[in-house]
């Protein structure tokens, strides 16, 4: 079931994404649209490592 | 010779040596020269991959997206990071398969898969097909990159002749290896010119990253965005998710998990490469600058060169010209090698079944060569049956992604009939909009803007899938598929 963790991704970023599809409010110097892009771009991985963590596969 | 050129050529001539250098005390097969003898560690594997992102378009296409369609472009990062995602899943599966019956291409692996010599020879076949024109693409800018940035020295065909001819010689002496080398020079280079000039044109020219993007929402607001119609949410969601399934069923790509040491190395690249996707970001910088700064470009292909000649002295145009042509020669080595694995175990060794490993490995650098061939020919010729293959390229490969799809799942229902079927059926359906240029919006014109949006390719998907379930329903009982006695040696 720790592999459902790969569904997040998909579903955080593609689903909600006609509500990030804005340029206000600038964060970290970024269009709201490219801070949203970016900010899965780097959350994706890291919740990966967690399912690598917990994966049997890997030990 | 400038100075630009000199820096160009002696990285053409360092990619050469390295490629012919690699293969240095090993023993080369078949299963060496494709798959690099399943002993590439994380690292490889990671540049290779990542060389099979980081092509030409990093340099033309996708500075020029941001440029020309602003937020639409964001599409290419999004699909790549989560093909990532999706591959923690499924590649270490497909190699440990692979590994287990010694299967060394993606047609070997459809072919035991579904116990189908006809399935392996089709899958071959639409793979070679597909990839023509993604070499054909990679000669054209090769020529365009090392062209603009030899300020003209050199002729975009004669740029093109000479790539290709390098990439051939480096591909038959040491196959995989030879792009592995090259795609770590690659990589660096890549790394070091991107990050550059992302941050220094928009500092240089705005004093910053937010006063850039602030320029182009005060010239072009609808650049930082998607449209209502056209490049909309729909389009958007539908054409990452097509991309996301189709990445890793691109021959190259289904090539380099092959190559992978064990599935650790798959895993632990899953979660490091959306990283170096970032990168891209870099690229969609220069395009928006390029907005304020080199506003009525008639190509805004050449924006991120167009303002790297306006902002540089000679000698570093050199060394991003050298890392555009490098960004060339790696992805076309895999795809070259890709086509003519696939060609030669799946078709050349169906009729000759007798063949050793040493004649295959001779038939596979002849494929090289007509593939190559083939290739440049299109790229000089610049015909229409090139612009249209253009078009379906990623079309006809996405139709394989169902059929590799279900082959994952521990109880398959889906036969080699309806396999075969489903892939014929969505390829038709491929060609037929290809060629007549049919939309969503003319087969429905009364449905919402939003479905009319839609990226075209999820037809023919639809199509496949529901053939291949009818197919399979139907011949249930006539196929039995046993997976686990199928190897190499018995498929052939």
């Amino acid at each position: 079931y720790i592999n459902l963790l790969i569904l997040i991704p998909f579903i955080g970023f593609l689903v909600f994404l006609p509500w990030a599809n804005r340029i206000e409010p600038y964060v970290l110097g970024l269009p709201f649209f490219l801070f949203w892009l970016l900010f899965w771009m780097i959350i994706s991985p890291l919740l990966l490592i967690v399912v690598y963590k917990f994966d049997p596969a890997n030990k | 010779m400038n100075i630009s050129l000199g820096i160009i050529s002696f990285f053409l001539l360092l990619a050469l040596f390295l490629g012919i250098q690699s293969t240095r005390g090993k023993k080369m097969s078949m299963e060496q020269w494709t798959v690099g003898g399943r002993g590439f560690g994380t690292i490889f594997v990671f540049f290779l991959i990542a060389g099979e992102v980081y092509t030409t378009f990093t340099f033309l296409g996708g500075s020029g997206w941001a440029y020309s369609r602003g937020a639409a472009a964001y599409y290419v990062p999004a699909y790549i990071f989560l093909a990532y995602i999706l591959s923690y899943w499924f590649a270490p599966k497909i190699w440990k398969y692979c590994k287990e019956r010694n299967l060394i291409s993606q047609p070997d692996y459809f072919a035991a898969k579904y116990n189908s010599r006809s399935l392996g020879v089709l899958v071959a076949i639409v793979g070679c097909v597909a990839t023509v024109p993604y070499i054909v693409i990679q000669f054209k800018g090769l020529g365009i990159i090392v062209s603009q940035a030899s300020y003209g020295s050199i002729t975009p065909t004669v740029a093109s002749c000479i790539g290709a001819l390098v990439v051939t010689i480096y591909v038959m002496v040491s196959g995989i290896h030879g792009s592995a080398w090259t795609a770590i020079i690659k990589d660096f280079m890549i790394i070091i010119v991107v990050i550059f000039l992302g941050l220094y044109i928009p500092f240089h020219y705005f004093d910053g990253i937010k006063p850039m993007f602030e320029a182009v929402e005060s010239a072009k607001p609808e650049l930082l965005t998607l449209q209502d119609q056209g490049f909309s949410n729909s389009w958007f969601i539908s054409t990452v998710i097509i991309n996301a399934i189709g990445f890793y069923i691109l021959p190259t790509s289904f090539m380099v998990i092959l190559s992978a040491k064990n599935e650790k190395s798959l895993r632990k690249n899953a979660i490091t490469l959306p990283f170096y996707t970032i990168l891209l970001v870099f690229i969609f910088f220069i395009g928006f600058s390029a907005v304020i700064i080199a506003p009525g470009l008639e190509n805004g292909d050449l924006s991120l060169l167009h303002l790297a000649i306006k902002t540089f002295d000679p000698w570093v145009i050199g060394i991003i010209g050298a890392a555009g042509l490098l960004t060339a020669l790696v992805p076309t080595s895999v795809m070259l090698m890709a086509s003519a694995a696939g060609l030669t175990q799946n078709l050349y060794k169906v009729i000759v079944p007798k063949a050793s490993d040493k004649h295959l490995l001779v038939v596979s650098k002849i494929f090289i060569v007509l593939i190559g061939g083939v290739a440049l020919l299109f790229t000089l010729s610049d015909g229409d049956a090139m612009a249209l293959l253009n078009i379906m390229a990623y079309s006809l490969i996405i139709q394989l992604a169902p059929t590799a799809f279900f082959s994952l799942l521990k109880k398959n229902y889906v036969t080699k009939y309806g396999a075969f079927t489903g892939i014929i059926a969505g390829e038709i359906v491929v060609l037929y909009m290809s060629i007549t240029g049919a939309t969503i919006s003319q087969f429905l014109p009364f449905v919402p803007q939003w479905i009319k949006d839609i990226n075209g390719s999820l037809i023919a998907l639809l199509i496949n899938i529901i053939v291949m379930f009818v197919v399979s329903l139907v011949t249930k009982k006539k196929a039995t598929i046993n997976n686990d006695y199928i190897g190499r040696e018995v498929i052939s």
